[in-house]
């Protein structure tokens, strides 16, 4: 093969004599600089597996030097940043959140962490802003399905509603009144319950309608229908609207009824991150 | 004798998918079994048709010289697959800028198109990229023709058969879940076969060649098909639930399930996308420059730590998660040291232009492949930073991992073959030149404003994005939502989308050049060009 090598004028190099359609390779030595970074990413391999966990040996793998483990790192992150806000938690919990929240220290730190809390686990649903979205209220007006206290809302996240894993979680059951009324009743329903917010109606159906609403909804929406947070029944009287005020939406809600539910936080949430997300909640503007 | 029993197996063959798709217990088993059954009868009649033809006398003066229509068939595969891996990348783009064009539909939502797009630009495109110019490179650097005779024709067609299974597949929702290997248990089997006809086919080739030494360019394609062939099989390694169903239970659980998906995954990236593209890389640069390979001994130190390497590094794939870690740790310590081996593809590729750099003022295709080269270099710089698991803790998960898949990909792979292709069909056709030189310069142009909005706009996304999911506020609490983080990265998904619409307009400049120049518009003996010039 040597005999083949042949000058290269273009770069003054030989080349090796090998050739496979034309193609010729040159006898360039490797770039200097290229090896020595090679060495030196090897080194650096070396030196870093003696360091930290890396052969496979029979029963485990060697430690390294360092002894580093990310779970008992993640463990001890985990361990600090609660120990560093133990003491916090602990007021939080000893705290009665159905009065006044006289310490503002402390109601900075339950919202701030409240609102990562609700971030993280509630936004899915109730939306980023908390303004919710169709079948998921918004935390933000003073409308409430079961209450608007620190205390309600912390029963609320801590049980769920209609979450039938949990023993104490809040329940009612509306029911579907197209098995119990006709299409006409339900109609005149329908007619009777926009007037009471004021919406457009036929004026002529309100009368039976009324009658109807007292014998059937009464129960739980109230007389006036205000509702009942007893129940969970909404108020019907003002313009908050949780599937629609629609005369369609409001045919389709009486005749098959609604069953919103929300899981129980308890056991996914500790304790004072429920604390502090109903606190969070709370201070969005509707609490009561 | 031989003839009757490829007729009498086709005919069982197509019986029995026929069978299938009566058995069959999902609707997408039953089209596959259908589409097989179709394959079956028209390889059948081929059969049949071309059986006691003369064979010694027609046979003898097709069996000189080059194999190079399946070479043609291939190129025409490629650019094809192009264009629709490019649209599908595309369009899924801009579903993630706007959800609604998901359309609510099972078959369009980004779910079922995601590996569509993956699986065309890799598998289909790249692929056949692949196959087609290592038929190319190998005829030619061993001066010999294709062993095993219409053993590449199955392979073509065998291929392209396990691409219409597996994208049909996503889009009517069969998956076994493991990424960059959706298809289901029959279609593993199926390409296991044609992979092996293609190492056969490779080796064959190889032990007849005429030269007395293997060009380096041969050394990678081989490398490619042994370890695709070793990953596919130890990966897909699943117990379908029923032969007449398409589901099937992996075997691997848990995660040395994950750690084989990433041995693979990642290796998929190291042999398909790096090694099979090096041997790409190796006959085209030289070729289109016209310069002798810049260094033998880097090729030879480069190629065995690069292959040696490459299939450690699958764990950087799993920083922080149950793996434990130590294989972390080794996949890691891997990935950096791949670095400088992974460069030294870059500088054989680049070197090789000393004393022709002028070149790339005239000559579009070879600044695409070199361009090529660049985006390979950038990306396997990028590629062991972020296997580091410092930086990996900011990355992971990100549109940044996006970003840098897409700078190999729309840059290394993406442009290494379209200057292959360039090269490749005016050969191929017997033409004197391309149809448009300057529609080659809009291709390299549109592609690389493309890419850089791509990997611009991920870089920006992802970083962000990452900052933005570890942002606590003073006293350690998490300060952004998830949704917030998605709400932020709009603008860049909208940027990212433009600059896939530059890349796929590029890909139909391509194949709209490619088309005339094989048909033979602007040749000099047509009429309209007939111009004294010469």
């Amino acid at each position: 093969m040597a005999g083949n090598r042949e000058l290269d004028t273009a770069t003054n190099t030989e080349t090796t004599g090998h050739e496979w359609d034309g193609i010729k390779e040159l006898d360039t030595p490797m770039p200097r600089w290229w090896l020595l970074t090679f060495y030196a990413t090897i080194i650096w391999g070396v030196i870093y597996v003696i360091l930290f966990p890396a052969w496979p040996l029979i029963h485990a793998a060697t430690p390294g030097l360092l002894g580093y483990s990310s779970r008992v790192e993640a463990a001890k992150e985990i361990a600090d940043a609660e120990a560093a806000n133990a003491p916090l938690d602990q007021a939080l919990m000893a705290t009665d959140i159905s009065g006044d929240e006289a310490n503002p220290e402390l109601l900075a730190y339950a919202t701030a962490g409240g609102g990562a809390v609700f971030r993280n686990n509630c936004s899915q649903c109730h939306g980023a802003g908390a303004a919710g979205a169709r079948g998921f209220p918004n935390l933000l007006d003073d409308d409430w399905l079961w209450g608007g206290t620190a205390a309600d809302i912390e029963q609320t996240v801590t049980h769920g509603i209609r979450y039938e894993q949990d023993d104490d979680t809040r329940f009612s059951q509306m029911p579907a009144f197209g098995d119990i009324l006709s299409s006409e009743e339900i109609n005149q329903l329908v007619n009777y319950v926009r007037s009471l917010s004021g919406l457009d109606h036929d004026s002529a159906l309100t009368q039976e309608g009324s009658v109807l609403f007292a014998d059937n909804c009464a129960s739980c929406h109230g007389e006036d229908g205000k509702g009942s947070y007893d129940f969970g029944a909404p108020n019907l009287t003002d313009s908050i609207w949780l599937y629609g005020s629609d005369p369609d939406t409001l045919r389709e809600t009486i005749t098959n009824a609604r069953f919103g539910i929300m899981p129980a936080f308890q056991g996914r949430l500790s304790a004072d991150d429920i604390r502090k997300v109903a606190i969070y909640v709370h201070t969005l503007g509707g609490g009561q | 004798m031989l003839d009757g029993i490829k007729i009498a197996a086709l005919g069982v063959m197509t019986f029995l998918f026929a069978m299938a798709a009566n058995y069959g217990q999902e609707f997408v088993y039953q089209v596959h079994a259908v589409l097989l059954m179709l394959a079956s009868a028209a390889a059948f009649i081929w059969a049949v048709r071309s059986t006691g033809s003369p064979k010694v006398a027609a046979a003898a003066p097709v069996e000189k010289g080059y194999m190079d229509e399946v070479v043609r068939y291939g190129v025409i595969a490629t650019a094809f697959w192009g264009v629709v891996g490019f649209s599908a990348g595309t369009y899924i783009a801009w579903e993630l800028a706007f959800p609604h064009l998901n359309w609510d539909l099972p078959w369009t939502s980004f779910g079922r198109l995601r590996p569509l797009h993956t699986s065309a630009v890799i598998f289909a495109f790249g692929g056949n990229a692949l196959i087609a110019t290592s038929f190319y490179v190998v005829q030619r650097t061993c001066a010999t023709r294709l062993w095993g005779g219409n053993l590449a024709w199955f392979v073509f067609w065998g291929y392209n058969l396990f691409i219409v299974l597996a994208a049909t597949g996503y889009v009517l929702g069969s998956t076994q879940s493991k990424e960059y290997a959706e298809p289901e248990w029959y279609v593993d089997l199926w390409l296991t076969i044609v992979w092996v006809a293609y190492l056969a086919i490779y080796l064959g080739t190889l032990v007849k060649r005429k030269e007395p030494h293997i060009y380096v360019a041969n050394w990678f394609f081989l490398s490619f098909i042994v370890t695709v062939a070793m990953l596919h099989v130890v990966n897909n390694i699943a117990i379908p639930t029923s032969i007449w169903s398409s589901q099937s239970v992996i075997l691997f659980p848990g995660v040395q399930g994950a750690m084989v998906q990433w041995w693979y995954g990642h290796n998929a990236v190291g042999f398909f996308l790096t090694a099979g593209f090096l041997g790409m890389m190796y006959y085209f640069v030289p070729k289109q420059a016209e310069r002798p390979v810049y260094s033998y001994k880097l090729s030879i130190i480069h190629f065995w730590a690069l292959i040696f390497l490459y299939i450690w590094a699958g764990p950087h794939h799993l920083h922080y998660t149950a793996l434990p870690d130590w294989a972390q740790v080794l996949g890691m310590v891997f990935s950096v040291i791949l670095w400088m081996p992974s460069w030294g593809g870059m500088i054989n590729g680049l070197m090789t232009l000393q004393g022709a750099w002028d070149k790339l003022r005239t000559d579009p295709i070879l600044r695409m492949l070199v361009v090529s080269v660049g985006f390979y270099g950038m990306s396997t710089f990028e590629g062991p930073m972020m296997a580091v698991r410092a930086v990996n803790s900011l990355s992971h998960y990100t549109d940044w991992t996006i970003g840098h898949v897409h700078s190999g990909a729309l840059g290394w792979n993406g442009m290494i073959t379209f200057g292959a292709l360039y090269y490749l069909v005016p050969r191929l056709w017997h033409r004197e030149r391309l149809y448009s030189i300057t529609l080659v310069s809009w291709h390299f142009w549109l592609a690389t404003i493309g890419i850089v909005l791509y990997a611009s706009s991920m870089w920006v996304s992802g970083i962000m994005q990452g900052l933005m999911w570890r942002e606590v506020d003073a006293q350690g609490f998490l300060v952004n939502s998830f949704a917030d983080t998605v709400a932020a990265m709009h603008p860049m998904y909208v940027v990212r989308a433009t600059g896939g619409i530059l890349y796929l307009t590029g890909g139909i400049i391509m194949a709209y050049n490619l088309f005339k120049t094989a048909v033979g518009a602007g040749e000099s003996t047509a009429p309209a060009t007939t111009v004294a010039a010469e």
